[in-house]
């Protein structure tokens, strides 16, 4: 059996990119008595297990990530 | 067309909830209406295509962003790049961001809320197969229904998406956080657009309207119909 490889990707909206989703989090934190939240955003983690990591980079190029909106970066975890 | 009936195809992913009333608008407009399997391998001979409206493969991921990987999408491919005319229609306008078809993206809308309304938008270019029978500044009250509309592109796209005369529709008032009020843009060739009002909700003057009539019937201008 080919040996496995656990990979973590972090999607996360690009610096500058309106983040509305992120922004009613930190809005409704200090409803819960939450203080001092300046800013939040809020991303996706997606982890794969694969054969190799030749291709996550391809991966998160073309499909984990859309290059126009989003960041991603990734690492093998074990 | 050598009096042939003009055949528009409409996509169907799993998911896709606007395919039907786009058939039934495309049977109104005088076309014939082709239901194009996501799992299709070819377009059936189609004379344009609708990409409709829905949540596509349940919006997984990103809106469009697995519906851009169905087999249909290779030969919309083709067909796009060789100069057929596309239309996208609300997800159809997120599926073709994703498919890198038309440049940008739609992000959520700055409310945080699903809209749901009828929208003022101005027609700003008639230099495509889906405006060509509107006129410019033309004025069109039409349905939006959507969470992910928020259009957005870089600076560097933006001007020359403008400088080119891409912006096909503009909100008269922005709904929802759009970058310089777009509600929809036409790609390099011009020949595939993406809007996110719903002409197909409009088709039919028993819905209380057939405003959407003045985009889908365009393509039948370009069409010699």
């Amino acid at each position: 059996m080919a040996d496995s490889l656990k990979i973590r990707v972090l999607v996360r909206p690009k610096e500058g990119i309106l983040d509305p989703q992120g922004e009613a989090v930190r809005s409704a934190l200090p409803a819960l008595g939450f203080g001092g939240v300046r800013t939040v955003h809020i991303g996706r983690l997606i982890e794969l297990e694969v054969e190799s990591a030749d291709e996550v980079d391809a991966m998160c190029r073309r499909l984990l990530s859309n290059p126009t909106i989003e960041e991603y970066e990734w690492e093998v975890v074990s | 067309m050598g009096g042939r009936l003009v055949r528009i195809g409409v996509t169907v992913f799993p998911g896709s909830n606007c395919d039907r009333d786009a058939l039934h608008a495309v049977e109104l407009m005088g076309a014939d209406a082709v239901e194009l399997w996501h799992g299709d391998a070819d377009l059936k001979d189609v004379d344009a295509v609708i990409v409709p409206g829905g949540f596509s493969y349940g919006d997984y991921l990103r809106p469009g962003a697995i519906a851009r990987f169905a087999e249909v999408m290779a030969p919309l491919e083709d067909f796009a790049r060789s100069g057929g005319p596309v239309l996208g229609v609300c997800n159809g306008f997120q599926v073709l961001t994703e498919a890198h078809l038309l440049p940008g993206a739609l992000l959520r809308n700055i409310s945080t809320k699903f809209i749901c309304d009828r929208v003022r938008v101005r027609v700003e270019n008639v230099e495509t197969p889906w405006t060509a029978g509107c006129e410019v500044g033309e004025e069109l009250t039409l349905p939006v229904a959507h969470n992910e509309g928020n259009y957005f592109a870089d600076a560097a796209t933006l001007a020359r998406l403008e400088d080119e005369e891409r912006v096909v529709l503009r909100y008269l008032e922005n709904p929802n956080g759009s970058v310089n009020d777009i509600a929809g843009v036409c790609g390099e060739g011009r020949n595939v657009v993406g809007i996110m009002p719903h002409p197909e909700r409009v088709s039919d003057p028993a819905l209380g309207s057939d405003a959407g009539l003045r985009i889908l019937r365009s393509v039948l201008v370009g069409a010699g119909v």
